[in-house]
């Protein structure tokens, strides 16, 4: 076995189990006595309830108990809490209204929950939801962000005027306005921001139990972050103290941002638990996953670039409709402000930049953080915008961008919108992207293709994201209601072997590997002799979870920091064991020295003497070997680079073939690269998804037509390309310890611009300048049958 | 409720169902062998493969019924015995083939039909052509067929030898 901490690609520890079908995932876990909840959901965008008759329902075999929106109000429980508060340009807070567990007097988009039918088994809860008879009365929906800001359109909360939920802006209008006005010239797109369902391949699950001699609950949850479950459901919706109340997220089959959310789901098995006290589990059908699982992205944008003669940016000014959905969700009223808005420099020196930014409500599933999350949208509007400056312009698309770029010795650098980037160097990941994706040759591969009858792109993308959220008296200051620190337990065994508790959350991310591999590197701990333990609350001191990135930056930094006080012990100990001066004692290798001499002591042999403590400096130091710390990162971490995609398409049927991939990231440390690839391979698929094919779908009215993955486009083994080349350009994070940036959103964030790019530069003859996601075969058709220029004349004109 | 008798890795069951029970149902619920998935409700993710009587089949598209009498196979019958791994889960391991494990247990499942059924060899667009049935949101695809491109001259040596 060779080396095995930071920078090895060590194999997974996780992987024996999930290969041979042992995972441990959340409907694979049964308690004795359990009961089965189906919850009977809203087939309707916008109607009153008149009325609930559950009568039938309630005497069909095997049902236990009904419960509706009424039992919930009687019980006195609270709404599902939203974790931020964004405030409007006059300073009042934004719209927040009550987000109820179960619907009470209305439904507001298509899944909403009306009632849970609890039964025996699975099958007679589905049957007797069959049986409820609901009465309602249809109202007109808002189902997309045009026709719910539109004057007169109806509210989908009463007295929420205009569906706003906030108006808010960064940057100084005023300043902005006067650079346009005196720009040698402005460029201008409309676009969208596709919204998109995440799809963990886990559908969610909820198993609430009640300890009958204990008095205590625990519930089992697919969630990225058990201790905010905890927090938000016990103390603002059941009233359940933390003391009485566990929640075990454990092997969880993927998140992508949709399991960082408290679901009300979560709470009614619980809460229907210590009223029936009997386990309640309710598993999701992939059919409620897609009306009940928080989506992602949907935005309407307007930007504009004022630039000069050379092609500099001077300003950048945006408007922005963010749909929020019925209902805010966990994180989601920062996912268009914080996690967007600030990030619209880019990689560019523009200097100033002002975006309004309006969240709307709609009669939809409420939008929260996926994968990336509102750095996506940041990146595709500016890359997306760039390309249509260099059309404009005649400008070199590569060249434009770096002449713009932040300069590598410019760091720190403060944009105009708020964040200050500690580190990058944005002319090397270019560089190498361009060179490993052999962008020199491009021109004789659109030749050959073309002989094919092909329409070749090629199309760049470069980027900076912010992440490993995030300095806790920042966020505070922004509408946060939870600080973004994380938390480590280090507990060193009498017998020198290791357990790690960490607040974070692994989901597909490999930390029982990576985190293991920090221990390695910094005690010299053998790796098969270091357990990570996470996802459940009766075991970790506390924790924020996993999401934006930050579980190495963040949750890895309060892994040194309580390592630091281990070795600190550990060098006290030694220095009485040694009969040494504390200064004088180093720690390396697994094993403390005298400096100077060859009196050393192991690990091990401290471990032992601080829990066997017969001779030890008992007057000034406890027993044990144990350290805990809570790590506040300083600022946000900012990985950037560049992606190429290259892409092919046939005129005659519209659809692109994605022929090559290129992404050369700064993620700062890598600790195992063979991770940090997957996550990239696995973050440009999505990407890729959202540039070309998945759009979840309302029409008019609010009805969700992708409902199903006979409906939703999700990417399959054959839509990503097989020459997807993945590489590091790192830089340093300056201010963890780690050195480490986070590497699990670069992918979905920096990509489908590279795409889009690549489609609109393959139809460059046609005349197009901008297209919407997702570049569907049959939109492709349309825009190359409609294009002036269409040497593909319509078959049937032809005739 | 009917009677069904199956033999499931090797291990013969007779268990009662009720005639829509599917298969996949009676693997998880009535036998606890867990780790077969249920990925979504329309037959479309192939979460839930495993091979009846040595061909790979979604277990969601057929009734327990339907399996009177058959031999199957799941993810937990694939490794030998004494928990060595089969060529397929060793290369899945390592080429970082999986990331949160959801999907693993079907698309190893298929991957393991889909060499066993081309001997004479598999190009990557014949391995991704053959994943065509089993959705991975984590992994972008990538390593999977790398994967699978690994296990197959180990596969067909082990059968040769």
């Amino acid at each position: 076995m060779g080396y095995q901490g930071i920078g090895a690609s060590v194999r997974r520890k996780e992987d024996l189990r999930f290969l041979s079908g042992k995972g441990n995932y959340t409907d694979d876990i049964n308690r004795p006595g359990q009961l089965y909840a189906v919850i009977k959901r809203s087939d309707r965008p916008h109607a009153t309830i008149d009325s609930i008759d559950i009568a039938a329902a309630s005497a069909a075999p095997g049902v236990v108990k009904v419960f509706t929106g009424a039992d919930i109000v009687e019980a006195g429980l609270g709404g599902i809490p939203c974790g931020w508060q964004i405030h409007n340009i006059d300073g009042t807070p934004m719209a927040e209204p009550m987000h109820p567990v179960l619907a009470v007097g209305k439904v507001r988009h298509v899944g909403d929950p009306v009632a849970v039918v609890i039964a025996e088994s699975r099958q007679d809860a589905k049957n007797a939801a069959e049986l409820l008879d609901i009465a309602y009365t249809d109202m007109s929906a808002v189902a997309n962000l045009t026709d719910a800001v539109k004057p007169g359109a109806v509210e989908v909360h009463d007295g929420v005027g205009g569906n706003i939920c906030y108006d808010w802006a960064i940057g100084d209008k005023a300043i902005v306005d006067g650079v346009f006005a005196n720009a040698h010239k402005v460029v201008k797109l409309d676009l969208t921001n596709n919204r998109l369902i995440p799809n963990a391949m886990e559908p969610r699950v909820a198993l609430g139990d009640f300890d009958t001699s204990s008095g205590d609950w625990t519930l089992y949850t697919t969630s990225q972050n058990p201790h905010v479950i905890r927090l938000l459901m016990g103390a603002f919706v059941l009233h359940i103290p933390e003391n009485k109340l566990r929640v075990v997220a454990p092997d969880v089959g993927g998140g992508f941002g949709s399991k960082i959310y408290h679901y009300a789901e979560e709470a009614i098995v619980t809460w229907a638990a210590g009223k029936l006290r009997r386990p309640v589990k309710w598993t999701a059908d992939r059919s409620e996953s897609f009306m009940s699982d928080a989506h992602g992205r949907d935005h309407v944008s307007t930007a504009e670039m004022a630039i000069d003669k050379e092609g500099h940016f001077l300003g950048l000014r945006i408007t922005t409709l963010a749909n929020m959905g019925a209902y805010l969700s966990t994180f989601a009223p920062a996912v268009p402000t914080y996690l967007y808005a600030t990030l619209l420099a880019g990689v560019y020196k523009t200097p100033v930049i002002y975006c309004n930014v309006k969240a709307v409500f709609t009669n939809t599933v409420p939008v929260d953080a996926y994968r990336g999350a509102g750095r996506p949208e940041a990146t595709y509007l500016l890359e997306r915008l760039v390309d249509v400056i260099a059309l404009e312009t005649g400008i070199d698309k590569v060249e434009l961008r770096r002449k713009n770029f932040i300069g590598v010795d410019a760091f720190p650098y403060q944009t105009p919108v708020a964040l200050q980037y500690d580190s990058g160097d944005y002319q090397t990941t270019l560089k190498v992207a361009l060179k490993n994706a052999d962008w020199d040759g491009f021109e004789a591969r659109r030749a050959e293709a073309k002989k094919r009858g092909k329409l070749r792109g090629i199309g760049i993308s470069t980027y900076v994201e912010a992440c490993g959220i995030a300095p806790s008296a920042v966020v505070g200051s922004l509408g946060a209601r939870a600080g973004l620190y994380e938390v480590a337990e280090i507990r060193v065994h009498p017998t020198g072997s290791v357990t790690v508790f960490t607040g974070t959350h692994s989901h597909g991310q490999g930390h029982e590997t990576t985190f293991a591999q920090l221990v390695v590197d910094q005690l010299g701990v053998p790796f098969d002799q270091i357990e990570i333990v996470h996802g459940d609350t009766a075991k970790i001191p506390f924790g924020m979870g996993t999401y934006g990135s930050r579980s190495l930056p963040v949750g890895g930094s309060a892994m040194v920091k309580a390592m630091d006080k281990v070795i600190a012990k550990g060098k006290k100990i030694a220095a009485h064991l040694m009969e040494a001066a504390v200064e004088d004692i180093e720690f390396k290798d697994n094993t403390f020295t005298v400096a100077g001499t060859d009196k050393s002591k192991t690990l091990t042999d401290i471990s032992l003497a601080a829990y066997v403590p017969h001779n030890y400096p008992i007057e000034e130091l406890e027993p044990g070997l144990d350290e805990t710390a809570f790590y506040d990162p300083k600022n946000f971490t900012f990985p950037g680079g560049c992606h190429i995609a290259e892409v092919e398409i046939d005129p005659e049927t519209g659809v692109v073939e994605m022929v090559g991939f290129t992404a050369v990231d700064d993620v700062g440390r890598v600790v195992n690269p063979m991770i940090v690839e997957g996550q990239v391979q696995g973050g440009v698929a999505q990407g890729i998804g959202q540039a070309l094919m998945e759009a979840c779908t309302y029409d008019s009215d609010g009805q969700l037509l992708s409902g199903s993955y006979m409906d939703y486009a999700m990417p399959r083994a054959n839509d990503i390309p097989g020459s997807l080349s993945v590489a590091t350009e790192n830089t340093l994070c300056t201010h963890n310890p780690l050195g480490s940036k986070g590497c699990g959103e670069v992918g979905a964030i920096g990509s489908p611009p590279a795409v889009i790019n690549a489609v609109v530069d393959a139809l460059k003859e046609y005349g197009v300048r901008h297209l919407d996601m997702p570049a569907t075969g049959a939109k492709l058709w349309s825009i190359i049958q409609a294009a002036p220029s269409s040497g593909h004349t319509p078959a049937m004109a032809a005739e | 409720m009917a009677q069904v008798t199956l033999t499931v890795n090797g291990k013969q069951h007779t268990v009662e169902v009720e005639g829509r029970t599917l298969l996949v149902e009676l693997l998880r619920e009535k036998l606890g062998l867990t780790g077969t998935h249920i990925g979504c409700d329309t037959s479309q993710c192939g979460a839930c493969v495993v091979h009846i009587d040595g061909m790979s089949v979604k277990s969601c598209t057929q009734l327990a019924l339907q399996a009177d009498g058959a031999n199957i196979l799941t993810i937990e019958g694939l490794a030998e015995a004494d928990g060595t791994l089969h060529p397929m889960q060793e290369m899945f391991r390592e080429h970082h083939a999986l990331q949160c494990g959801f999907c693993t247990p079907g698309m190893v499942m298929t991957a393991v039909d889909l060499v066993q059924s081309h001997p004479e060899g598999l190009s990557e667009k014949e391995i991704r052509e053959g994943l065509e049935g089993n959705l991975c949101r984590c992994t972008g695809y990538h390593n999977i067929v790398k994967a699978i491109a690994a296990a197959h001259p180990l596969m067909h040596a082990q059968a040769a030898e």
